[in-house]
């Protein structure tokens, strides 16, 4: 940089101090203390699967110390590279202390299960045999995990865009909502499993009724939400539009629903929990496939490590789903202030 | 530097329209009960006139604005454009509102292409944008969101909104009352002088009566709720104005006891 500002920049970017220009820097420890520390309780999850004898047959203890072992050395090489290692030192400066309650976590689980049995078996099994499941049952479970994906999918997307599409009609057309609000009053408020029965011999496959139960779910909240959207928009907003020419169509397109949308996402967001636990209830009593079947099935063979591995996949996916609805709100709604971070 | 083609013709080309009110009254209905806003208000503006109404808060001008707009029928009387009568809005008579009411999910820049997107010239418009925006200053804010702006700038948006309709009734509901002495007298001679050059016809609501006898060729004054016209004052000076001026001292002195403040100063 030089010192001389360009013309260019202008007075947006004029010089701006930062607490950075002013404080003299201190310079980063030699070593990430905190961060080694998680290096040596990752390092205690090894002694722990190695230093005893398993009280079961699980054939994938020494794997899973391997993989203790190649998660504490990663920890102690950027902690002690810490000033070479840039980003990836800072995100374990940061996650340090979560990352060592979970190596004594992990310790802790691995000896009261595999090793001294204080936890009773089979229910509560030990770390490696989940992973056994994840290795060794992968091609079962992954089947599995796609076929929950794909249901949600189609029912969550069926279930928004009709949801959105009734909730801006109602919004918009006083006829729409004569018709359509005395329904949405009479069933919304059902639990989307009450049709369960009614699903399963309604509908020709499992999987399409398994689409209508989800799509239930998801499609009141969006609609209550995007309606009531549509009803608080800012009045002024259309006296601003018409009198600069806006007909019906744009008013519609480009200022209800845009204003509208906060509401929406809210819907949106809300729906997400409602069909996630309509999607496990689906599986778990009808549906032939995906996670909640695969479960049902492992809980009926007494396969408890599939059962748990099945529910870390579940966690995962749902908080994954979240993730991604709040980065499609940060890319669509970044105008917005105040925004709650995910 | 690239010269920029001149785009308006030196002589003031006469594009205003005029607006005739003819018996309007108009009431608002509250709890059963009708609020009468206006009363038998008749104005006859010349086109490419500058009419600025007084009156006391709450008296019904921005009622009457919104009338003219378009925007309401009225409860008894007719308004008419240029001869035509005003069913709804029109883009040939553009209001800046009182509040300045940007679309917060689009950039200064859409917000100022709204009037072209819903006509559907925006293609032939992006110039017209980029003046109007060099014209209230705010081309560095051409990306900003309203909510990056301070009050006043997001009301010289709202103006710059409705100077790019080139419009030919331009409607100000004290568009320049939130802005700092400063700018508002900046503002001001802006607004004279594109008036002067654009010759569009100018209805504007203020509360500043200096401001109303600096730009205006014809005050009117209007009575406490229900609004009646209580005087029509022609400022029969000619333009520029200068600030100092003995006759605005008089005329001011004259409205503000009309307004029922000459005690007060
Ligand atoms: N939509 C409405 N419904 C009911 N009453 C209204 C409505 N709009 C305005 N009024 C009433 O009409 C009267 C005049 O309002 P208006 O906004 O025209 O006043 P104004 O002269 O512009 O005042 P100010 O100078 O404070 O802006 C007020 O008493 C207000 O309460
Ligand atoms: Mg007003």
């Amino acid at each position: 940089m030089s010192d001389i500002p360009s013309p260019s920049q202008g007075q947006a970017s004029a010089p701006h101090l930062t607490l950075a220009d002013v404080v003299p820097a201190v310079p980063r420890p030699l070593v990430d203390v905190v961060g080694l520390v998680a290096g040596i309780a990752w390092l205690a999850v090894v002694a722990a699967a190695l230093g005893w004898e398993d009280v079961g047959d699980w054939p994938r203890t020494p794997t899973f110390a391997a993989a203790a072992g190649l998660v504490a050395a990663t920890f102690i090489v950027l902690a002690i590279g810490s000033r070479w290692l840039g980003a990836a030192s800072r995100w374990l400066d940061r996650a340090a202390l979560w990352l060592i309650v979970l190596g004594l976590f992990f310790t802790l689980w691995q000896l009261a299960s595999a090793k001294l049995g204080w936890l009773p078996l089979p229910f509560f099994p030990p770390p490696q045999a989940l992973l056994e499941v994840y290795l060794d049952d992968f091609p079962r479970l992954g089947e599995s995990i796609l076929a929950s994906v794909k249901l949600q999918l189609w029912g969550y997307s069926i279930g928004a865009v009709a949801g959105f599409l009734t909730g801006v009609s109602i919004g918009w057309s006083q006829r729409a909502a004569y018709w359509v609000h005395p329904v949405l009053r009479f069933i919304g408020p059902l639990p989307a499993g009450a049709w369960l029965p009614i699903a399963f011999f309604a509908f020709p496959s499992s999987w399409s009724a398994g689409i209508f139960l989800i799509a239930l779910a998801t499609g009141f909240p969006v609609t209550v939400l995007t309606w009531s959207g549509i009803l608080s928009v800012n009045p002024a907003y259309y006296d601003v539009a018409r009198t600069l020419g806006a007909r019906s169509r744009f008013l519609v397109l480009k200022v209800a629903i845009p204003a509208a949308l906060p509401h929406v996402f809210v819907g949106l967001f809300m729906a997400l929990g409602t069909s996630f636990s309509v999607l496990v209830v689906a599986e778990l009593l009808g549906v032939k496939a995906g996670l909640g079947f695969y479960m049902q099935a492992a809980q009926g063979w007494g396969d408890y490590a599939n059962l748990y591995a099945a529910l870390l996949v579940l966690a995962l996916l749902c908080s994954g789903a979240v993730s991604l609805l709040f980065a499609a709100r940060d890319r669509f709604l970044s105008w917005q202030k105040d925004l709650v971070t995910w | 530097m690239v010269t920029a083609t001149i785009q308006t013709p030196e002589a003031p080309r006469v594009a205003g329209a005029s607006l005739d009110i003819e018996d309007v009254s108009h009431g608002f209905e509250l709890d059963g009960t009708v609020l009468e806003v206006l009363d038998d208000v008749s104005l006859h503006v010349a086109p490419g006139e500058f009419v600025a109404l007084l009156g006391p808060s709450g008296c019904g001008k921005s009622t009457l604005l919104r009338l003219i707009a378009g925007l309401e029928p009225p409860t008894r009387g007719t308004l008419s454009e240029a001869g035509q009568p005003i069913t709804g809005p029109h883009p040939s008579r553009v209001v800046v509102f009182q509040d300045p009411t940007l679309f917060p999910w689009r950039t200064v820049r859409r917000n100022v292409a709204v009037g072209p997107e819903a006509q559907g010239t925006l293609k032939q418009s992006q110039q017209r944008i980029d003046e109007a925006l060099a014209l209230v200053g705010l081309t560095k804010f051409a990306k900003a969101y309203p909510h990056q702006l301070s009050g006043g700038m997001a009301q010289r948006v709202a103006l710059a909104r409705a100077l790019v309709n080139d419009p030919d009734v331009l409607i100000l509901d004290e568009p320049l009352g939130k802005l700092d002495s400063l700018t508002r007298i900046t503002m001001q001679a802006e607004l004279v002088s594109l008036w002067r050059r654009e010759g569009f016809t100018a209805i504007l609501v203020t509360h500043d009566v200096e401001e109303a006898l600096f730009l205006a060729n014809r005050v009117i004054v209007f009575s406490d709720r229900p609004a009646r016209v209580k005087a029509d004052i022609p400022v029969d000076l000619p333009y520029p104005r200068h600030r100092g001026d003995p006759r605005l001292a008089e005329l001011r002195r004259q409205v503000l006891g009309l307004l029922g403040l000459d005690a007060d100063w």
